[in-house]
C-alpha cells in the first residue's frame, strides 16, 4: 500500500471540484521526525523496557560481587572457566566491561532485543493501536523504519546499561589502572577506556542482525507474545546450530557467529578481520531481513 | 479504469464495484458501489457482519481491495492515504489506546504520528480535543484504567485531532450510555454545520434516522439501496389504520375496497392501502354503517424500511 504513496503537497481536491480545502497546511520535512521522537520515549517509558534495562543493569553487579566473594581469600578467580576475561578482573576493575559484555552477549542482550524488535508491529496489531498509527496516517514505510531506528536505539541503550553498570561496579570493587591486553602488551587506562568504548559500539552491532529478524518476525503475526517467542526461539536454535559441528559450512552465515570477535579489540595492535566479517553480516542480516519486513508490511491487509 | 468521482463532482467518498474477499474466502463486500455527497450526514446500516468494518477498512487504505476501486476526497485509495488521510478522521472498530499512555499521552502520539501536524501546536491541539469530547479532567489518567465510554470518547478525540473534511465513525455509541450519545449526536450536528462530511455506520436505526441526511443500507456485502433518509422511508409504504368498535364490519367492507393484508386486533383494523382514493374508502366504511372512531395513515418508519430491505431474520448471514 505505500507502493506508490504520493508525496506531501498534493492537492486533494484534484477532482473533487466543490469540495472545499479546510486549513491548508505545508508541513515541514522535519515534522517526520515526532514519531520517531514519541516512539522512543514511549518505548523507554514502558515498564517492560525498564524491567529488561534492569536485569541488564543487575548482571555486572552480580559477576562483581562473586568474583569479590570468590576472590577474598586470595585465590584467583575464574580457574580457567568462566566468561573472558574473568581472571584478570580483580587486578583491573575496567574488566568487568569487558567479562559483563561478554556474558551478557551470548543470550540476555539479544534476548532483549528479540523482545523489543519482535513486539514493535506485533504489539501494536494486537492492541488494535496500529490502525490508527496508519490512518493518522504514519505511513507504513515510515513507521517500520521508525520501528527499525528505535530497535537499534535500544541496542545501543541496552548495551551502554551494561557497560556502564559494569564500569561502576569495577571502579567500587576493584582497582583500577594500567591494563594488559591479550597480546601482552601493557595500556593507560585512558586508552583501556576508550578500547571499551569500542568494544560496547561493537557489541551493539553486533546485534543489528537479529533486530531485523525480530522486527520481520513482527510483520508476520498481530499476537506480540508470539513475535517474542519466536525471535527468541530463532535465537536460541542458531545459538545450538553454532556449536554443531557437521554444520561447519553454514556456521559463517549465522547472525552470532562473529559475536565474540569483539575481543579481538583487546588485541595490540587490533585485529580487524572478524570484526569486520562481523559487520558485514549484520549488514546483510539488516538488507535480507529489512526488506522483507518491508515486503511483508507495506502489503498486508490490517484487519486486527 | 473506473474513475467514480470525476462524474460527480461534489461526492467526498465514491466506489465502484468494490469487493473484498477475505483470505479465508469469504466475499465480505460485493460489488459496492456507494457514492457519499459532500456536506451530508450519511448513515451505513447493516446488520452484523453486512461489510461495513470492510468496506470503511478499504477507504482507509488498511486493506487492499480485491477488485474494484474507490476514491476518498477525489483521490484513489489506497494509493493516496498520505495525501487523503491527513483530512480523514476515523473510529473504527471501537477505540484503541495504550493502556500504559495517559490519556493525554496516547493523543500526543496518534498526533506525532500525522507527519503533517506541526509539533509547535500539538499541546494545544490534544488539549482542544480531549476538551471537546469532555475528557480534560481525565486526561492524566491511564488510559487503561478509563470506562468503554471514556476510551470510545478518548478515540473520537484522537479522530478529531485536526479539522477534518471527513469523519468516519464505526458505530460511535458502542458502549456509551444516553447521555454519552445524545452528546455524540449532537456533536455530528455541530461538526455537519461546520461543512464536515459524516461517515457513520451504526445497526441503531433511530440514531440514524435521528443525525443522517443520507442512509445506504448493506445486507450480506451488497449495497440494498442509498439516498436521502427521506426517500427511504417514503419508499415503505404507510399503513391503513382503521379505529372502530365494529371492527368485524369494518375488516369486511375494507377487504371489498381493495385493501389487503387486513389485521384486526381489538378495535383497530389495519391493512395495505389500495391505490384508489382513501376518502372514497372512508365513505364507503361510513355508508356501510361502520363505526369510525379515527382514520388514517401510519407513516413507515425507517425500521420498517429497514426490515422490508433486509428481511425479519435476526440471523447473521454465514
Ligand atoms: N479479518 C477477517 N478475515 C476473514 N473474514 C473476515 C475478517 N473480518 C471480517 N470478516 C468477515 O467478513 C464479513 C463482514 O464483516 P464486517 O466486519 O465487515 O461486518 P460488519 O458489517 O462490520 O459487522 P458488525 O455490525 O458486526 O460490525 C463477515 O462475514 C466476517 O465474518
Ligand atoms: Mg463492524
Amino acid at each position: 500500500m505505500s507502493r506508490a504513496e504520493t508525496t506531501d503537497g498534493t492537492d486533494v481536491t484534484a477532482g473533487t471540484g466543490t469540495v472545499e480545502v479546510v486549513g491548508v497546511r505545508k508541513p515541514s520535512p522535519l515534522w517526520t521526525l515526532g514519531l520517531l521522537r514519541n516512539e522512543l520515549v514511549t518505548t523507554l517509558r514502558r515498564w517492560r523496557t525498564i524491567a529488561l534495562l534492569g536485569v541488564l543493569a543487575a548482571v555486572p553487579v552480580l559477576v562483581g560481587i562473586a568474583v569479590k566473594i570468590e576472590t577474598s581469600d586470595g585465590a584467583s578467580a575464574g580457574g580457567g572457566g568462566g566468561p573472558a576475561f574473568i581472571a584478570q578482573i580483580t587486578n583491573n576493575g575496567l574488566f568487568l566491561v569487558f567479562t559483563a559484555l561478554a556474558a551478557t552477549l551470548p543470550f540476555f542482550l539479544p534476548m532483549a532485543i528479540g523482545v523489543i524488535a519482535g513486539d514493535a508491529i506485533a504489539g501494536e496489531a494486537n492492541a488494535g493501536t496500529l490502525r490508527y498509527l496508519l490512518v493518522a496516517p504514519a505511513g507504513r514505510t515510515r513507521l517500520l523504519l521508525t520501528k527499525y531506528a528505535t530497535t537499534l536505539a535500544f541496542c545501543v541503550i541496552a548495551t551502554l546499561v551494561v557497560a556502564v553498570s559494569a564500569l561502576i561496579v569495577g571502579a567500587l570493587l576493584f582497582p583500577l589502572g594500567e591494563l594488559t591486553t591479550i597480546s601482552g602488551t601493557r595500556i593507560s587506562f585512558g586508552e583501556g577506556l576508550g578500547r571499551a568504548f569500542l568494544i560496547a559500539l561493537a557489541v551493539a552491532a553486533s546485534l543489528i542482525g537479529i533486530a531485523a529478524l525480530g522486527l520481520f518476525v513482527s510483520t508476520l503475526t498481530n499476537s506480540g507474545i508470539a513475535a517474542m517467542a519466536t525471535t527468541v526461539g530463532l535465537l536460541i536454535t542458531i545459538q545450538i546450530l553454532d556449536q554443531i559441528p557437521q554444520l561447519h559450512s553454514l556456521q559463517p552465515y549465522f547472525f552470532s557467529h562473529y559475536w565474540l570477535s569483539f575481543a579481538d579489540l583487546m588485541r595490540d595492535p587490533v585485529y580487524w578481520d572478524d570484526l569486520y566479517r562481523n559487520l558485514g553480516l549484520q549488514g546483510l542480516y539488516a538488507a535480507v531481513f529489512g526488506t522483507a519486513a518491508w515486503a511483508r508490511f507495506t502489503t498486508k491487509d490490517i484487519t486486527a | 479504469m473506473a474513475e467514480p468521482s470525476t462524474a460527480e463532482p461534489d461526492t467526498v467518498i465514491a466506489t465502484r464495484a468494490l469487493t473484498k474477499r477475505y483470505r479465508g474466502g469469504q466475499l465480505a463486500v460485493d460489488g459496492l458501489d456507494l457514492s457519499v455527497p459532500a456536506g451530508s450526514v450519511f448513515g451505513f446500516l447493516g446488520p452484523n457482519g453486512s461489510g461495513k468494518t470492510t468496506t470503511i477498512r478499504m477507504l482507509m487504505g488498511l486493506i487492499e481491495p480485491t477488485s474494484g476501486a474507490a476514491r476518498v476526497l477525489g483521490q484513489p485509495m489506497p494509493r493516496a492515504t498520505r495525501t487523503v488521510l491527513p483530512h480523514v478522521g476515523a473510529l473504527i472498530e471501537g477505540p484503541a489506546l495504550y493502556g500504559f499512555l495517559s490519556g493525554r499521552d496516547n493523543l500526543l502520539r496518534y498526533d506525532s504520528a500525522d507527519p503533517t501536524a506541526d509539533p509547535r501546536t500539538r499541546r494545544t491541539r490534544v488539549a482542544a480535543a480531549l476538551d471537546r469530547v469532555g475528557l480534560t479532567a481525565a486526561a492524566g489518567k491511564k488510559a487503561k484504567a478509563y470506562s468503554l465510554g471514556m476510551k470510545q470518547r478518548l478515540g473520537l478525540a484522537a479522530a478529531l485531532l485536526q479539522p477534518r473534511r471527513l469523519l468516519v465513525l464505526d458505530e460511535p455509541t458502542n458502549g456509551l450510555d444516553p447521555q454519552g450519545m445524545r452528546e455524540i449526536r449532537s456533536l455530528v450536528r455541530e461538526l455537519a454545520s461546520e461543512g464536515t462530511t459524516v461517515f457513520l455506520s451504526s445497526h441503531l436505526l433511530d440514531e440514524i434516522e435521528q443525525v443522517c441526511t443520507h442512509v445506504a443500507v448493506m445486507a450480506q456485502g451488497r449495497l440494498i439501496t442509498q439516498g436521502p433518509v427521506a426517500e427511504l422511508a417514503a419508499g415503505a409504504r404507510g399503513r391503513l389504520v382503521v379505529t372502530t368498535p365494529d371492527p368485524g364490519d369494518a375488516a369486511r367492507v375494507l377487504k371489498e375496497q381493495g385493501v389487503s393484508d387486513v389485521v384486526v386486533t381489538e378495535d383497530r383494523v389495519t391493512g395495505e392501502p389500495p391505490e384508489r382514493d382513501l376518502a372514497e374508502v372512508n365513505a364507503a366504511l361510513v355508508t356501510a354503517g361502520v363505526r369510525v372512531r379515527g382514520f388514517g395513515l401510519e407513516r413507515a418508519s425507517l425500521e420498517d424500511a429497514f426490515v422490508a430491505l433486509t428481511g425479519e431474520g435476526f440471523d447473521v448471514a454465514g
